[in-house]
Protein backbone atom coordinates (compact mmCIF):
# COMPACT_ATOMS: atom_id res chain seq x y z
CA UNK A 1 0.00 0.00 0.00
CA UNK A 2 1.41 3.36 -0.95
CA UNK A 3 0.86 6.68 0.73
CA UNK A 4 -1.13 7.87 -2.31
CA UNK A 5 -3.92 5.38 -1.55
CA UNK A 6 -4.50 6.91 1.86
CA UNK A 7 -7.00 9.67 1.32
CA UNK A 8 -7.68 10.21 4.98
CA UNK A 9 -7.42 13.69 6.43
CA UNK A 10 -6.15 14.19 9.94
CA UNK A 11 -9.68 14.44 11.28
CA UNK A 12 -10.49 10.96 9.95
CA UNK A 13 -7.64 9.29 11.79
CA UNK A 14 -8.70 7.74 15.12
CA UNK A 15 -7.47 9.43 18.30
CA UNK A 16 -4.00 8.27 19.23
CA UNK A 17 -3.45 6.70 15.81
CA UNK A 18 -5.19 3.53 16.98
CA UNK A 19 -5.61 0.87 14.29
CA UNK A 20 -9.32 0.04 14.51
CA UNK A 21 -9.56 -2.65 11.81
CA UNK A 22 -8.09 -6.09 12.52
CA UNK A 23 -6.33 -8.27 9.91
CA UNK A 24 -5.50 -5.28 7.70
CA UNK A 25 -1.94 -6.51 7.13
CA UNK A 26 -3.40 -8.94 4.59
CA UNK A 27 -3.05 -5.98 2.21
CA UNK A 28 0.75 -6.20 2.44
CA UNK A 29 1.70 -8.85 -0.08
CA UNK A 30 5.08 -10.04 1.14
CA UNK A 31 5.54 -12.58 -1.66
CA UNK A 32 7.91 -10.33 -3.59
CA UNK A 33 10.56 -10.77 -0.87
CA UNK A 34 11.18 -14.28 -2.11
CA UNK A 35 14.50 -15.44 -3.54
CA UNK A 36 13.79 -19.16 -3.44
CA UNK A 37 10.33 -20.61 -3.69
CA UNK A 38 8.93 -23.75 -2.11
CA UNK A 39 7.37 -26.19 -4.55
CA UNK A 40 4.70 -28.54 -3.21
CA UNK A 41 4.60 -32.11 -4.51
CA UNK A 42 1.11 -33.42 -3.63
CA UNK A 43 1.92 -36.99 -4.66
CA UNK A 44 4.52 -37.30 -1.87
CA UNK A 45 2.53 -35.49 0.83
CA UNK A 46 1.24 -37.56 3.77
CA UNK A 47 -0.80 -34.63 5.17
CA UNK A 48 0.91 -34.66 8.56
CA UNK A 49 0.51 -30.84 8.59
CA UNK A 50 3.84 -30.32 10.33
CA UNK A 51 4.70 -27.54 7.89
CA UNK A 52 1.56 -25.57 8.75
CA UNK A 53 2.47 -24.47 12.29
CA UNK A 54 6.10 -23.94 11.30
CA UNK A 55 5.25 -21.46 8.54
CA UNK A 56 5.98 -17.96 9.89
CA UNK A 57 3.74 -16.43 7.21
CA UNK A 58 0.79 -18.81 7.58
CA UNK A 59 0.95 -19.32 3.81
CA UNK A 60 -0.37 -22.88 3.58
CA UNK A 61 -3.77 -23.59 2.07
CA UNK A 62 -5.57 -26.36 3.96
CA UNK A 63 -8.98 -27.64 2.87
CA UNK A 64 -10.90 -30.46 4.59
CA UNK A 65 -7.83 -31.70 6.47
CA UNK A 66 -5.73 -31.90 3.30
CA UNK A 67 -2.85 -29.72 2.29
CA UNK A 68 -3.74 -28.07 -1.02
CA UNK A 69 -0.87 -25.75 -1.75
CA UNK A 70 1.10 -22.65 -0.88
CA UNK A 71 -0.13 -19.08 -1.00
CA UNK A 72 2.62 -17.34 -2.96
CA UNK A 73 1.13 -13.93 -2.20
CA UNK A 74 2.63 -14.07 1.29
CA UNK A 75 5.34 -16.79 1.23
CA UNK A 76 8.74 -15.19 1.87
CA UNK A 77 10.61 -18.32 0.78
CA UNK A 78 12.46 -19.04 4.02
CA UNK A 79 12.45 -22.80 3.51
CA UNK A 80 11.48 -23.67 7.08
CA UNK A 81 8.64 -25.86 5.72
CA UNK A 82 11.06 -27.82 3.53
CA UNK A 83 13.38 -28.34 6.51
CA UNK A 84 10.64 -29.81 8.74
CA UNK A 85 8.93 -31.93 6.07
CA UNK A 86 9.54 -35.62 6.91
CA UNK A 87 8.90 -36.92 3.37
CA UNK A 88 10.44 -34.08 1.32
CA UNK A 89 7.11 -33.15 -0.24
CA UNK A 90 8.28 -29.52 -0.32
CA UNK A 91 11.45 -28.64 -2.21
CA UNK A 92 13.11 -25.26 -2.63
CA UNK A 93 13.79 -23.94 -6.11
CA UNK A 94 15.20 -20.69 -7.37
CA UNK A 95 12.48 -18.13 -7.91
CA UNK A 96 13.36 -17.07 -11.45
CA UNK A 97 14.25 -20.43 -13.02
CA UNK A 98 10.98 -20.71 -14.91
CA UNK A 99 11.20 -17.18 -16.22
CA UNK A 100 14.73 -17.76 -17.52
CA UNK A 101 13.60 -20.93 -19.27
CA UNK A 102 10.75 -19.03 -20.90
CA UNK A 103 13.13 -16.39 -22.19
CA UNK A 104 15.36 -19.03 -23.78
CA UNK B 1 -2.64 -29.92 20.27
CA UNK B 2 -1.16 -31.65 17.25
CA UNK B 3 -0.39 -30.00 13.88
CA UNK B 4 -3.60 -31.42 12.35
CA UNK B 5 -5.77 -29.81 15.00
CA UNK B 6 -3.81 -26.61 14.58
CA UNK B 7 -4.34 -26.57 10.81
CA UNK B 8 -8.12 -26.59 11.30
CA UNK B 9 -8.13 -23.63 13.67
CA UNK B 10 -8.52 -20.05 12.59
CA UNK B 11 -5.33 -18.09 13.10
CA UNK B 12 -5.24 -15.00 15.23
CA UNK B 13 -2.06 -13.54 13.71
CA UNK B 14 -2.45 -13.00 9.99
CA UNK B 15 -0.11 -12.95 7.00
CA UNK B 16 1.46 -9.79 5.71
CA UNK B 17 3.59 -8.89 8.70
CA UNK B 18 7.12 -7.78 7.96
CA UNK B 19 9.28 -10.09 10.07
CA UNK B 20 12.39 -11.53 8.42
CA UNK B 21 11.95 -14.64 6.28
CA UNK B 22 12.28 -17.67 8.53
CA UNK B 23 11.83 -15.81 11.82
CA UNK B 24 10.60 -18.05 14.62
CA UNK B 25 8.73 -15.32 16.49
CA UNK B 26 5.48 -15.41 14.41
CA UNK B 27 5.49 -19.19 14.83
CA UNK B 28 5.63 -18.79 18.60
CA UNK B 29 2.94 -16.10 18.67
CA UNK B 30 0.54 -17.88 16.33
CA UNK B 31 0.92 -21.17 18.19
CA UNK B 32 0.30 -19.43 21.51
CA UNK B 33 -2.87 -17.77 20.24
CA UNK B 34 -4.04 -21.02 18.62
CA UNK B 35 -3.52 -23.06 21.79
CA UNK B 36 -5.75 -20.58 23.63
CA UNK B 37 -8.35 -20.41 20.87
CA UNK B 38 -11.20 -21.78 23.01
CA UNK B 39 -11.12 -18.58 25.02
CA UNK B 40 -11.59 -14.93 24.15
CA UNK B 41 -8.11 -13.47 24.26
CA UNK B 42 -6.73 -10.01 24.93
CA UNK B 43 -3.05 -9.67 24.07
CA UNK B 44 -0.50 -7.04 24.91
CA UNK B 45 3.00 -6.72 23.55
CA UNK B 46 6.15 -5.00 24.65
CA UNK B 47 8.09 -2.96 22.12
CA UNK B 48 10.27 -5.25 20.08
CA UNK B 49 10.32 -7.22 16.86
CA UNK B 50 6.80 -8.51 17.43
CA UNK B 51 5.25 -5.08 17.86
CA UNK B 52 7.24 -3.45 15.07
CA UNK B 53 6.62 -6.12 12.44
CA UNK B 54 2.96 -6.91 13.09
CA UNK B 55 1.59 -3.38 13.36
CA UNK B 56 2.98 -1.25 10.57
CA UNK B 57 0.70 1.77 10.57
CA UNK B 58 -2.06 1.76 9.27
CA UNK B 59 -2.21 -2.04 9.15
CA UNK B 60 -2.38 -4.69 11.84
CA UNK B 61 -1.85 -8.44 11.64
CA UNK B 62 -3.75 -9.19 14.82
CA UNK B 63 -7.15 -10.83 14.89
CA UNK B 64 -7.55 -10.42 18.66
CA UNK B 65 -7.75 -7.21 20.74
CA UNK B 66 -4.17 -6.05 21.12
CA UNK B 67 -2.55 -3.33 23.18
CA UNK B 68 0.91 -1.87 22.92
CA UNK B 69 2.44 0.28 25.58
CA UNK B 70 6.00 1.41 26.20
CA UNK B 71 8.93 -0.99 26.22
CA UNK B 72 8.82 -1.96 29.88
CA UNK B 73 5.07 -2.14 30.34
CA UNK B 74 3.68 -5.30 28.70
CA UNK B 75 3.05 -7.01 32.04
CA UNK B 76 1.84 -3.83 33.76
CA UNK B 77 -0.59 -3.09 30.91
CA UNK B 78 -2.08 -6.56 30.86
CA UNK B 79 -2.44 -6.58 34.63
CA UNK B 80 -4.40 -3.31 34.38
CA UNK B 81 -6.62 -4.78 31.68
CA UNK B 82 -7.18 -7.89 33.76
CA UNK B 83 -8.14 -5.84 36.83
CA UNK B 84 -10.56 -3.74 34.77
CA UNK B 85 -12.11 -6.91 33.37
CA UNK B 86 -12.57 -8.31 36.89
CA UNK B 87 -14.18 -5.10 38.11
CA UNK B 88 -16.53 -4.81 35.13
CA UNK B 89 -17.57 -8.46 35.27
CA UNK B 90 -18.30 -8.06 38.99
CA UNK B 91 -20.66 -5.22 38.08
CA UNK B 92 -22.23 -7.37 35.39
CA UNK B 93 -21.11 -5.19 32.48
CA UNK B 94 -19.11 -7.98 30.81
CA UNK B 95 -20.56 -11.47 30.58
CA UNK B 96 -17.99 -13.14 28.31
CA UNK B 97 -14.98 -14.98 29.72
CA UNK B 98 -11.62 -13.57 28.77
CA UNK B 99 -8.02 -14.73 29.06
CA UNK B 100 -4.97 -12.50 28.94
CA UNK B 101 -1.62 -13.00 27.25
CA UNK B 102 1.37 -10.66 27.31
CA UNK B 103 4.17 -11.03 24.79
CA UNK B 104 7.65 -9.66 25.33
CA UNK B 105 11.02 -10.08 23.73
CA UNK B 106 14.07 -10.74 25.83
CA UNK B 107 14.92 -7.03 25.97
CA UNK B 108 11.42 -6.21 27.19
CA UNK B 109 11.48 -9.05 29.70
CA UNK B 110 15.00 -9.73 30.98
CA UNK B 111 16.19 -6.12 31.05
CA UNK B 112 13.74 -3.29 30.68
CA UNK B 113 10.46 -4.92 31.68
CA UNK B 114 11.77 -6.99 34.57
CA UNK B 115 10.33 -4.82 37.32
CA UNK B 116 6.86 -4.58 35.77
CA UNK B 117 6.85 -8.35 35.17
CA UNK B 118 7.96 -8.92 38.76
CA UNK B 119 5.21 -6.62 40.03
CA UNK B 120 2.52 -8.34 37.95
CA UNK B 121 3.66 -11.78 39.10
CA UNK B 122 3.73 -10.69 42.73
CA UNK B 123 0.22 -9.20 42.55
CA UNK B 124 -1.00 -12.53 41.20
CA UNK B 125 -2.96 -11.40 38.16
CA UNK B 126 -4.49 -14.16 36.10
CA UNK B 127 -2.44 -13.94 32.91
CA UNK B 128 0.14 -15.73 30.79
CA UNK B 129 3.43 -14.02 30.01
CA UNK B 130 5.29 -15.32 26.96
CA UNK B 131 8.86 -14.24 26.45
CA UNK B 132 10.23 -15.00 22.98
CA UNK B 133 13.91 -15.01 23.70
CA UNK B 134 16.07 -14.21 20.67
CA UNK B 135 19.03 -13.35 22.88
CA UNK B 136 19.61 -9.71 22.07
CA UNK B 137 18.04 -6.44 20.92
CA UNK B 138 17.63 -7.81 17.41
CA UNK B 139 15.12 -5.18 16.29
CA UNK B 140 17.64 -2.34 16.70
CA UNK B 141 20.64 -4.13 15.23
CA UNK B 142 21.72 -6.83 17.64
CA UNK B 143 22.93 -5.13 20.80
CA UNK B 144 23.70 -7.35 23.77
CA UNK B 145 20.97 -7.99 26.30
CA UNK B 146 21.23 -9.85 29.58
CA UNK B 147 19.84 -12.86 27.72
CA UNK B 148 22.73 -12.97 25.24
CA UNK B 149 24.79 -16.07 25.92
CA UNK B 150 28.41 -16.09 27.03
CA UNK B 151 30.88 -15.72 24.17
CA UNK B 152 28.37 -14.54 21.57
CA UNK B 153 29.50 -11.67 19.39
CA UNK B 154 26.95 -8.83 19.39
CA UNK B 155 27.24 -5.27 18.10
CA UNK B 156 27.94 -3.89 21.59
CA UNK B 157 30.16 -6.80 22.64
CA UNK B 158 31.96 -7.55 19.37
CA UNK B 159 34.60 -10.23 19.12
CA UNK B 160 38.08 -8.87 18.52
CA UNK B 161 41.65 -9.38 19.63
CA UNK B 162 41.07 -8.44 23.29
CA UNK B 163 37.41 -9.27 23.97
CA UNK B 164 35.94 -12.53 22.76
CA UNK B 165 32.25 -11.70 22.61
CA UNK B 166 30.00 -11.23 25.62
CA UNK B 167 31.88 -11.77 28.87
CA UNK B 168 29.00 -12.37 31.26
CA UNK B 169 26.86 -15.44 31.73
CA UNK B 170 23.25 -15.08 30.66
CA UNK B 171 20.54 -14.21 33.18
CA UNK B 172 18.36 -17.10 34.29
CA UNK B 173 14.82 -15.74 34.00
CA UNK B 174 13.34 -19.09 34.99
CA UNK B 175 14.86 -18.88 38.45
CA UNK B 176 13.68 -15.28 38.86
CA UNK B 177 10.14 -16.25 37.87
CA UNK B 178 10.21 -19.32 40.13
CA UNK B 179 11.30 -17.12 43.05
CA UNK B 180 7.93 -15.34 42.85
CA UNK B 181 6.22 -18.59 43.92
CA UNK B 182 3.81 -18.53 40.98
CA UNK B 183 1.85 -21.60 39.91
CA UNK B 184 3.40 -22.21 36.49
CA UNK B 185 6.77 -21.44 34.89
CA UNK B 186 8.08 -23.27 31.83
CA UNK B 187 10.86 -23.20 29.29
CA UNK B 188 10.20 -24.22 25.69
CA UNK B 189 11.47 -23.76 22.16
CA UNK B 190 10.08 -24.10 18.65
CA UNK B 191 12.36 -27.12 18.07
CA UNK B 192 9.81 -29.19 19.97
CA UNK B 193 6.49 -27.78 18.79
CA UNK B 194 4.04 -30.15 20.58
CA UNK B 195 5.86 -29.57 23.87
CA UNK B 196 5.72 -25.79 23.34
CA UNK B 197 1.96 -25.71 22.64
CA UNK B 198 1.34 -28.05 25.61
CA UNK B 199 3.09 -25.50 27.81
CA UNK B 200 1.11 -22.58 26.37
CA UNK B 201 -2.10 -24.49 27.03
CA UNK B 202 -1.11 -25.28 30.60
CA UNK B 203 -0.10 -21.67 31.10
CA UNK B 204 -3.39 -20.27 29.83
CA UNK B 205 -5.41 -22.70 31.95
CA UNK B 206 -3.47 -21.90 35.10
CA UNK B 207 -5.46 -19.87 37.59
CA UNK B 208 -2.91 -17.20 38.39
CA UNK B 209 0.21 -15.85 36.74
CA UNK B 210 2.17 -18.11 34.40
CA UNK B 211 5.42 -17.50 32.53
CA UNK B 212 6.67 -19.40 29.47
CA UNK B 213 10.14 -18.56 28.15
CA UNK B 214 10.61 -19.63 24.53
CA UNK B 215 13.91 -19.74 22.67
CA UNK B 216 13.18 -18.18 19.29
CA UNK B 217 16.17 -18.10 16.91
CA UNK B 218 16.93 -14.83 15.13
CA UNK B 219 17.95 -15.41 11.53
CA UNK B 220 19.73 -12.15 10.95
CA UNK B 221 21.90 -11.73 14.03
CA UNK B 222 22.57 -15.30 15.02
CA UNK B 223 23.89 -15.43 11.44
CA UNK B 224 22.05 -18.60 10.49
CA UNK B 225 20.33 -19.57 7.25
CA UNK B 226 16.58 -18.78 6.98
CA UNK B 227 15.59 -22.44 7.12
CA UNK B 228 17.70 -23.31 10.17
CA UNK B 229 15.52 -21.95 12.99
CA UNK B 230 14.12 -25.38 13.72
CA UNK B 231 17.37 -27.34 13.51
CA UNK B 232 19.29 -24.86 15.66
CA UNK B 233 16.65 -24.89 18.38
CA UNK B 234 16.62 -28.68 18.29
CA UNK B 235 20.39 -28.60 18.84
CA UNK B 236 19.83 -26.21 21.74
CA UNK B 237 17.62 -28.85 23.37
CA UNK B 238 19.96 -31.75 22.63
CA UNK B 239 23.08 -29.94 23.84
CA UNK B 240 21.25 -28.94 27.07
CA UNK B 241 21.86 -25.27 26.32
CA UNK B 242 18.07 -24.89 26.54
CA UNK B 243 16.66 -27.80 28.58
CA UNK B 244 12.90 -28.32 28.41
CA UNK B 245 11.43 -28.22 31.88
CA UNK B 246 8.53 -26.74 33.77
CA UNK B 247 8.05 -25.69 37.37
CA UNK B 248 4.55 -26.43 38.67
CA UNK B 249 3.83 -24.92 42.09
CA UNK B 250 7.56 -24.72 42.80
CA UNK B 251 8.28 -28.33 41.82
CA UNK B 252 10.63 -29.01 38.90
CA UNK B 253 9.52 -31.40 36.16
CA UNK B 254 11.95 -32.34 33.40
CA UNK B 255 10.16 -32.78 30.06
CA UNK B 256 13.02 -34.13 27.97
CA UNK B 257 16.30 -35.76 28.87
CA UNK B 258 18.61 -36.45 25.91
CA UNK B 259 20.51 -38.99 28.06
CA UNK B 260 23.32 -40.63 26.11
CA UNK B 261 22.42 -38.65 22.99
CA UNK B 262 23.41 -35.39 24.70
CA UNK B 263 25.42 -33.42 22.16
CA UNK B 264 28.47 -31.25 22.81
CA UNK B 265 27.81 -27.51 22.85
CA UNK B 266 29.94 -27.02 19.70
CA UNK B 267 27.20 -28.61 17.62
CA UNK B 268 24.79 -25.91 18.74
CA UNK B 269 27.39 -23.18 18.14
CA UNK B 270 28.72 -24.36 14.81
CA UNK B 271 25.84 -23.23 12.53
CA UNK B 272 25.75 -19.80 14.15
CA UNK B 273 27.94 -16.99 12.84
CA UNK B 274 27.91 -15.17 16.17
CA UNK B 275 30.13 -17.91 17.65
CA UNK B 276 32.50 -18.03 14.66
CA UNK B 277 35.44 -16.50 16.56
CA UNK B 278 35.32 -19.23 19.22
CA UNK B 279 36.34 -21.88 16.69
CA UNK B 280 39.81 -20.40 16.29
CA UNK B 281 42.37 -22.67 18.01
CA UNK B 282 43.42 -19.99 20.55
CA UNK B 283 39.82 -19.60 21.80
CA UNK B 284 39.31 -23.28 22.55
CA UNK B 285 39.36 -22.64 26.31
CA UNK B 286 36.21 -20.48 26.03
CA UNK B 287 34.23 -23.35 24.51
CA UNK B 288 35.55 -25.66 27.22
CA UNK B 289 34.45 -23.18 29.88
CA UNK B 290 30.96 -22.90 28.37
CA UNK B 291 30.69 -26.69 28.11
CA UNK B 292 31.73 -27.10 31.75
CA UNK B 293 29.23 -24.55 33.01
CA UNK B 294 26.37 -25.91 30.89
CA UNK B 295 27.10 -29.41 32.20
CA UNK B 296 27.03 -28.08 35.77
CA UNK B 297 23.70 -26.34 35.21
CA UNK B 298 22.25 -29.43 33.55
CA UNK B 299 23.38 -31.67 36.42
CA UNK B 300 21.87 -29.27 38.94
CA UNK B 301 18.58 -29.21 37.02
CA UNK B 302 18.52 -33.01 36.87
CA UNK B 303 19.18 -33.22 40.62
CA UNK B 304 16.31 -30.84 41.36
CA UNK B 305 13.94 -32.68 39.03
CA UNK B 306 14.95 -36.02 40.58
CA UNK B 307 14.36 -34.67 44.08
CA UNK B 308 10.98 -33.16 43.21
CA UNK B 309 9.91 -36.31 41.37
CA UNK B 310 10.16 -38.27 44.61
CA UNK B 311 8.28 -35.50 46.42
CA UNK B 312 5.46 -35.36 43.84
CA UNK B 313 5.18 -39.16 43.91
CA UNK B 314 4.98 -39.38 47.70
CA UNK B 315 2.53 -36.46 47.73
CA UNK B 316 0.19 -38.09 45.21
CA UNK B 317 0.40 -41.41 47.12
CA UNK B 318 -0.48 -39.76 50.40
CA UNK B 319 -3.38 -37.99 48.67
CA UNK B 320 -4.65 -41.35 47.43
CA UNK B 321 -4.39 -42.82 50.91
CA UNK B 322 -6.20 -39.81 52.31
CA UNK B 323 -9.06 -40.38 49.89
CA UNK B 324 -9.29 -44.06 50.76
Amino acid sequence: MTIKNVKKRWKDIPIGGVIVEPKTSLRNKTGNWRVQKPVFHPERCIHCMLCVPYCPEDAFIVEDGKLKGINYDYCKGCGLCASVCPVKAITMEDENVEQENDEK
Amino acid sequence: MNPKEYSEKERALYSGHSSCAGCAMPVVTRSALASASEYNIVASAATGCLEVTTTIYPTSSWGVPWIHNTFENAAATISGVESAYKALSRKGKINKKYKFIAFGGDGGTYDIGLQSLSGALERGHNFLYICYDNEGYMNTGGQRSSASPFGASTTTSPAGTVHKGKEQWRKDLMKIAVAHNIPYVAQATIGNWPDMTMKFKKGIETNGPAVVVVLSPCILLWHIKPDEANTVSRLAIDSCFWPLYEVINGRYVLNYDPGKRKKPIEEFMKPQGRYKHLFKPENRHIIDFIQKRIDEEWEELKRRAEFDKAYIKSNSESEKQGRN
